[in-house]
């Protein structure tokens, strides 16, 4: 049990190496490792990330406020997630490379496409759990349609919209670590192709991978947190939360 | 009587484990049945001996169709000789086949003279014999020194080759790869993952021709035909073997300074499996190679890759139809 | 020249049919269906074994959070992480520990779903209202009875609700596992990435495992709790 747990061990100790100083790959011929090389494929990496990301939350939240706004579409918008969640990313990505081919739009395309259900549901859900109140006394002193978007159902849905960026952020990020699948090289690529890497190569993506994943998740918990009105915050607990995270809650007849 | 939900839930979990038990398990290839010795033979037939049944045989191949052909081929004739066979196909490229060889995780896997010599036994360009012969000769000195025996080799050559499309060549006016001097570093040159270290691959056009290319994609071989049709590549490495390339109408240039060794087929087996195996592996495998010529070896890529057979069926027509197994 | 070696007839293949045009072709698909029954039947394996298994841990850790409550912030935390590191990844970091194979994807497929139901079982638990646990207390019933008889087939419908998602997601992730090779559908889709037909049916077939499994567990939620209106918040 000590060998293999020592054996693991130096493993990981050559991964971390392998982040920071750069060598000859296994077979020669091509340089490898260290930061600068590894920064290259981290930044490969944000891209195709932010960009799924931001182009999906630029159709996705327009729409799940104006579906939860119009209390339209309801069906849709909630379903949206569930469906979604049950298109494995390696499929999505198969289908895009049979029909449209290798590259980083066509492979855009289709993580665009995994980011938007978790933010169209939660920033559907995130306007129809506004108070009718509040929105009521908002029209009653003037406000058009657009300014009660704006101005009150927004700003109240932000911390679910947020929640459903976080979901979405992680999983583009976990997703874009198959992208060298589609011929975009990201982090993906020391541990898909690793014999041009060397297994310490892919033992050292995959710590990024993971790490990288962690913090996107953090930061965006983070700023989630920051655009909570206190009140909400101080509610604490369960519902927000798990609709945040996505989960179904049931609609029973709870007694309070 | 509140027993009864959970029993219904237990209920539904046993099902689904039992039928997902019942065929979630790996399936070994292990080949054909042992041929019918009895029925009117030619001398060509495989003869089924009782005596290897004790010898087991893993046969690997590397991660593209033609491997998996051989593979399969080398497989089911071997287990039509009465050897007791299972396959451990699509290893991945050839590091990882040789990894595999010498960890005895396989007894044998076809690899290729020319791959060799370049990814193996270090030799530049400029070292590399242009006779099939030789470059034979030469990888087996080199696999011998590992403890591996290489087989005599296939008739057939299957050699990496550079390709454009019909309209990349006559726009920029390619015909040998020299051609694309000065004009490489508009174009983009897709290949697979290793061929970023390989010198009959990026490696050798850098070195050998001197050509820069506009970027480097590395994609799953799998793709080498699609991203050329697609346009998104310009320049792609394919194999002479492949039946795509007439179909699609692809140009392959010209290898006019040598980069590209010969490209045979040689069955490659640990010392100690031909030891243990005795003198009717190296019999079969001549037996099979005799046949691979070049336009066979297309034929069966084309039942897999154009038809959408599998490599298993296909390596099954292949014995038959050669009369090396009955039909 | 071997005079047998004419039988192996070499074809033309100029002409454009569907299959040899990597095209959509449902029959097929039909012929050859039975390429995909054992990947099928792997993507099953690994997708329930993993679920049972992380169901009853999670499940199991809920419970003890649910009267020991300091337990709850850790337990999220670490199964938190767990969740968010992507499987691929974890495939691979487990690689030097349990190599390749079933057990390795199983591991990371199980570190995956115990976030969610870990919640859910708990949020469940938590719902249930103040006054049916003090009746629970007044008819005499100890805290174990009170958790096996009241508060867990009350907290039925969330728990449910949290299985059809893990049972959901780990599906979709099971399509990796081939990466740790343990086999499955993903295996399958990439065997033949440009043949629109393979892809189709390959990733269909999950879709449909997801979809067939998510209904099931609905279904089981409707026999097992009849007295709550199902109207999931789906």
């Amino acid at each position: 049990m000590d060998e293999s747990n020592g054996r693991a061990m130096n493993d990981f100790f050559d991964a971390v190496d392998f982040i920071f100083s750069e060598r000859e790959s296994p077979a020669g011929g091509a340089r490898v490792g260290g930061l600068a090389k590894m920064w290259e494929l981290t930044w490969e990496h944000l891209q195709l990330s932010g960009v799924s990301i931001a182009i999906a939350c630029a159709i996705a939240i327009p729409l799940g406020l104006w579906l939860g706004h119009t209390g339209r579409g309801g069906f849709i918008a909630i379903n949206a997630s569930n469906v979604g969640r049950a298109v494995p990313s390696l499929a999505l990505i198969a289908f895009f490379v049979a029909y449209i081919g290798v590259g980083f739009t066509n492979l855009t395309l289709a993580l665009v496409l995994l980011a938007i259900p978790p933010i169209l549901t939660n920033a559907y859900t995130g306007v129809r759990q506004v108070d009718r109140d509040t929105v009521d006394s908002a029209r009653g002193m003037g406000m058009t349609g657009a300014q009660v978007v704006r101005r009150v159902e927004l700003p109240l849905a932000l911390p679910l919209i947020f929640g459903g960026i976080r979901i979405s952020a992680v999983n583009v990020v976990a997703t874009a670590t198959i992208a060298p699948l589609a011929g975009v090289v990201t982090l993906g690529d020391p541990i898909i192709n690793v014999n041009t890497y060397g297994d310490e190569g892919r033992l050292a993506a995959a710590l990024v991978v993971a790490l990288l994943a962690v913090v996107t998740e953090l930061a965006l918990g983070a700023v989630q947190r920051a655009v909570t009105p206190r009140g909400l915050k101080l509610e604490g607990g369960g519902r927000w939360r798990r609709l945040a995270l996505g989960i179904p809650h049931n609609r029973r007849e709870a007694p309070t | 009587m509140r027993r009864h939900r959970w029993l219904i839930l237990l209920g539904l979990l046993v099902a689904a484990l039992a039928v997902a038990g019942c065929g979630g398990d790996d399936d070994d290839d292990g080949g054909n049945g042992a041929a019918d010795t009895t029925s009117g033979q030619s001398s060509s037939q495989i003869q089924k001996n009782d005596k290897n049944s004790s010898t087991k045989l893993t046969i690997g191949s590397k991660n593209f169709t033609e491997q998996k052909l051989l593979g399969e081929i080398y497989a089911q004739a071997l287990a039509a000789a009465g050897y007791d066979v299972s396959t451990e196909l699509n290893l991945g490229d050839e590091k990882t086949a040789l990894k595999a060889l010498e960890g005895s995780d396989i007894s044998a896997y076809p690899e290729y003279t020319g791959t060799a010599l370049l990814s193996f036994f270090g030799y530049t360009a400029d070292k590399l014999p242009s006779d099939e012969g030789e470059a034979f000769d030469l990888a087996k000195q080199g696999f011998a020194k590992k403890n591996l025996t290489a087989l005599p080799p296939t008739p057939f050559v299957s050699s990496n080759e550079v390709a454009v499309t019909k309209e990349t060549a006559d726009k920029l006016g390619l015909k040998k790869i020299s051609d694309l001097e000065g004009k490489s570093q508009d174009l983009t040159l897709y290949g697979s993952p290793e061929c970023r270290q390989r010198l009959d691959c990026l490696l050798g056009l850098e070195k050998v021709y001197g050509l820069k290319f506009k970027k480097f994609v590395p994609v799953d071989i799998a793709l080498r035909h699609e991203v050329l049709k697609k346009g998104q590549a310009d320049v792609s490495i394919v194999f002479t073997t492949d039946p795509q390339n007439k179909r699609e109408g692809f140009v392959l240039l010209e290898d006019d300074k040598g980069m590209f060794p010969p490209y045979n087929s040689t069955l490659v087996v640990r010392n100690d499996v031909i030891q243990k195996a005795g003198s009717d592996l190296a019999k079969t495998v001549a037996l099979v190679n005799k046949d691979l010529t070049d336009e066979v070896m297309q034929e069966l890529n084309a039942r897999v890759d154009i038809d959408k057979s599998t490599p298993q069926d296909v390596a099954g027509q292949y014995l038959k139809e050669t009369g090396l197994t009955a039909g | 020249m071997n005079p047998l070696l004419a039988q192996v007839e070499i074809r033309e293949r100029t002409q454009d049919t569907c299959v040899s045009d990597n095209g959509f072709c449902p029959g097929w698909i039909a012929d050859n269906f039975d390429r995909y029954v054992d990947p099928f039947l792997q993507h099953v394996l690994l997708t329930v074994v993993a679920v049972a298994i992380g169901f009853l841990i999670a499940f199991s850790l809920a419970v003890v959070a649910y009267r020991r409550r300091w337990l709850i912030n850790p337990v999220t935390q670490v199964t938190g992480v767990l969740y968010t590191i992507p499987s691929i990844a974890a495939f691979f970091l487990l690689l030097p520990l349990t190599g390749r194979g079933f057990l390795t994807a199983t591991i990371a497929l199980v570190a995956y779903v115990l976030l969610i139901i870990f919640r859910n079982v708990l949020t469940g638990l938590d719902n249930v209202p103040d006054e049916t646990k003090d009746a629970g207390r007044g008819m005499g019933l100890t805290d174990r009875q009170l958790l096996w008889r009241v508060e867990v087939p009350l907290a039925l419908p969330e728990i449910m609700a949290g299985l059809r998602i893990a049972v959901t997601t780990t599906v979709g992730l099971a399509t990796l596992a081939f990466f740790a090779g343990a086999g499955g559908l993903g295996e399958q889709i990439f065997a033949d990435i440009n043949f629109k037909s393979n892809v189709v049916a390959a990733g269909g077939l999950a879709v449909a495992l997801a979809a067939a499994l998510d209904g099931l567990i609905l279904l089981a939620q409707r026999a097992i709790t009849p007295w709550t209106r199902a109207t999931a918040a789906r």
